[in-house]
């Protein structure tokens, strides 16, 4: 069928789930993503140096470790798992858990990007703003946020297109779950597992390839445009 | 509205320690780089925040160390032009503009902004990027902006370095504006001589974070002893009114009954205008001399002599047109027995004076 594109149902199943990750991940991390490149950049603060560690740690860190450590702490029985749960958020083994490893295994690389876009913001600005009466909100706002636009777009869709290739963390932290938790990555490495299903991971190896050129193009475009308009040339 | 600022700061082996007032009118910060003029003015912004400082604004405490009062720069009410203008490469000019306005929640002043746009003639440029500006267009724009911010106090800090004579002479008159438009007080920082006695109405003279001398600017730059910039800026400032438009192209200025003849100034008679004579450019001689080339001769009593190395010297002479200064050696001194209280005739060329208001006059 034409309409399927020769996927079977649970290949679209993951396919659709890898997406909707990978979005979530980057939509929810973005904000966080901001606020500790800005407090890296612009503010001196104890254990600052320990910050940036623990946002690079991901990008180390054998995944495995990464998804382990997930496990234990958002785990059911875990510290911050089992509070959770009591607001009915659930982590473990659901599709959540697999958009939360693929946002803090994607976080390192949001963060570089951004930081770079912010340090090239102009502080000059910023003061020039402030003397024109503008709050250290309003200056963050206006000024410093519109300059880091390309940076940060990059930083997003990089991000999104690491979150649609995690692997390591995410099966080690929600399994793989067809239908449920199991994303592209995981969906050929199973198919892998499986004598003769060679043809059907070589379709999925060429959507992931598809999803991540696609991804860094969109990146390429929308930081170009966003760099026309700040520098309105 | 009048400015009132004691400063105390310290860095390294630098020690600013400034007392002055600034009334209404353009106040000139006076001195070289490394003098501490920037380190005042980014006080006032509250950019920087000095260890010990009052600092008022009319009746706004802006800073009290003693008081622990330390207003931030975003409540200060300040219009800030930067050297760098500092416009907002991803706002249009109209943008820029606008931008104190929407920080500080007010609804625009139509008329007062259109009124800004129109003085600075800067109508044309409203849709435009920064970049897409000049660098005499962007420092108008700056200007605008900091004078749609609705100050309290006007800050420039070196606005028209960054540009070249052409330029500067394109900006002067809008500060000349501000200055008598308004009642703002303005703090301006430079260390040229001739925009000092181009705009001040009062010069703080500043050397090595001390203030030298204060006052009205015709008597600080007369003076032979305050020198922030050296002896080759040294040189005495008339307060003179154009008499004629000559069919020679030359312009006759009156200065307290003294004639002074410039290459065409394109002001109407009747208008005011400050003529910087450089002491280095001044020549002295017993008698009105003839068979001369210089047009402008003054006859007045010398007030004072002051040595100002080992072989040179400066005097003052006292002339209808105010104090006159002259750069000579000490050998003519005594050649010509110069003595306080003698009669002498100061001689300036046309050009001489013409060559120091040269970017004022183009």
């Amino acid at each position: 069928m034409i309409a399927t594109l020769g996927f079977s149902p649970t290949e679209w199943q993951a396919i659709g789930l890898s997406l909707k990750v990978a979005c979530i991940a980057t939509v929810f991390s973005l904000p966080f993503g901001i606020f500790v490149a800005y407090a890296l950049v612009r503010w001196n603060f104890y254990g600052k140096h320990f910050l940036n560690g623990l946002v690079h740690l991901p990008l180390v860190l054998p995944p495995v470790v990464t998804g382990y450590i997930l496990l234990v702490i958002f785990g059911v029985r875990g510290p911050i798992g089992s509070f959770l749960q009591d607001w009915g958020l659930v982590f473990a083994f659901r599709w959540t858990g697999a958009a939360l490893a693929a946002a803090i295994m994607a976080f390192p690389l949001m963060v570089r990007a951004i930081r770079l876009s912010l340090e090239a913001v102009d502080p000059k600005l910023e003061q020039a703003a402030a003397t024109l009466g503008a709050s250290r909100s309003w200056v963050f706002l206006t000024i410093t946020l519109p300059l880091a636009v390309p940076g940060i777009l990059a930083g997003a869709v990089l991000a999104f297109a690491k979150a649609l290739g995690e692997f390591g963390a995410t099966i080690t932290f929600v399994s793989s779950i067809p239908g449920q938790t199991q994303t592209v990555p995981s969906a050929i490495y199973a198919l892998l597992q499986v004598p003769g299903q060679e043809g059907a991971a070589l379709r999925l190896v060429a959507v992931s390839i598809v999803l991540a050129m696609g991804a860094l193009l969109f990146s390429e475009i929308l930081a170009r445009r966003a760099s026309k308009r700040v520098d309105g040339a | 509205m009048s400015l009132l600022i004691s400063v105390h700061h310290k860095f390294g082996d630098f020690i600013l320690d400034a007392k002055f007032e600034a009334p209404k009118g353009l106040t000139v910060l006076y001195g070289r780089s490394g003098s501490g003029k920037s380190t005042i003015i980014n006080a006032v912004a509250g950019l920087l925040r000095p260890q010990k400082a009052q600092i008022t604004v009319g009746s706004q405490v802006l800073q009290d160390s003693d008081a622990r009062t330390w207003v931030p720069p975003h409540k200060r009410r300040l219009g800030y032009i930067f050297q760098d203008s500092r416009l907002f490469p991803h706002l249009s000019v109209a943008g820029n503009l606008d931008y104190a306005a929407r920080a500080s929640r007010r609804s625009i002043d139509t008329a007062h902004r259109a009124q800004v746009i129109d003085m600075l003639d800067i109508g044309a440029l409203l849709a435009r990027r920064p970049i897409a500006l000049s660098g005499g267009e962007k420092q108008r724009v700056a200007i605008g902006r900091a004078l749609l911010a609705d100050p309290q106090v006007i800050l420039a800090d070196e606005p028209l370095a960054s540009l070249d004579g052409a330029r500067k002479a394109e900006i002067l008159p809008y500060f000349e504006r501000i200055r008598d438009e308004t009642d703002i007080p303005i703090l301006y920082v430079t260390h040229a001589v001739n925009e000092v006695a181009r705009l001040a109405t009062t010069v703080i003279a500043l050397e090595k974070g001390k203030v030298l001398r204060q006052g009205p600017a015709r008597d600080v730059l007369s003076d032979p002893r305050a020198r922030p910039m050296g002896l080759g800026a040294v040189g005495a400032v008339l307060d003179a009114v154009i008499k004629a438009h000559h069919d020679d192209g030359l312009t006759e200025l009156d200065a307290g009954g003294a004639a002074f003849f410039l290459p065409h100034v394109a002001q109407p008679i009747g208008a005011k205008v400050r003529v910087r004579l450089p002491a280095s450019d001044v020549l002295l001689a017993h008698q009105r001399p003839s068979g001369l080339s210089a047009l402008n001769i003054v006859s007045g009593q010398v007030e004072a002599i002051q040595n100002t190395s080992e072989s040179g010297a400066i005097v003052t002479l006292s002339t209808c047109a105010g104090p006159i200064l002259a750069r000579i050696t000490q050998r003519s001194v005594r050649a010509m027995d110069l003595r306080v209280g003698n009669p002498c005739c100061a001689i300036v060329k046309t050009v001489a004076i013409a060559s120091d208001l040269g970017t004022d006059l183009a």
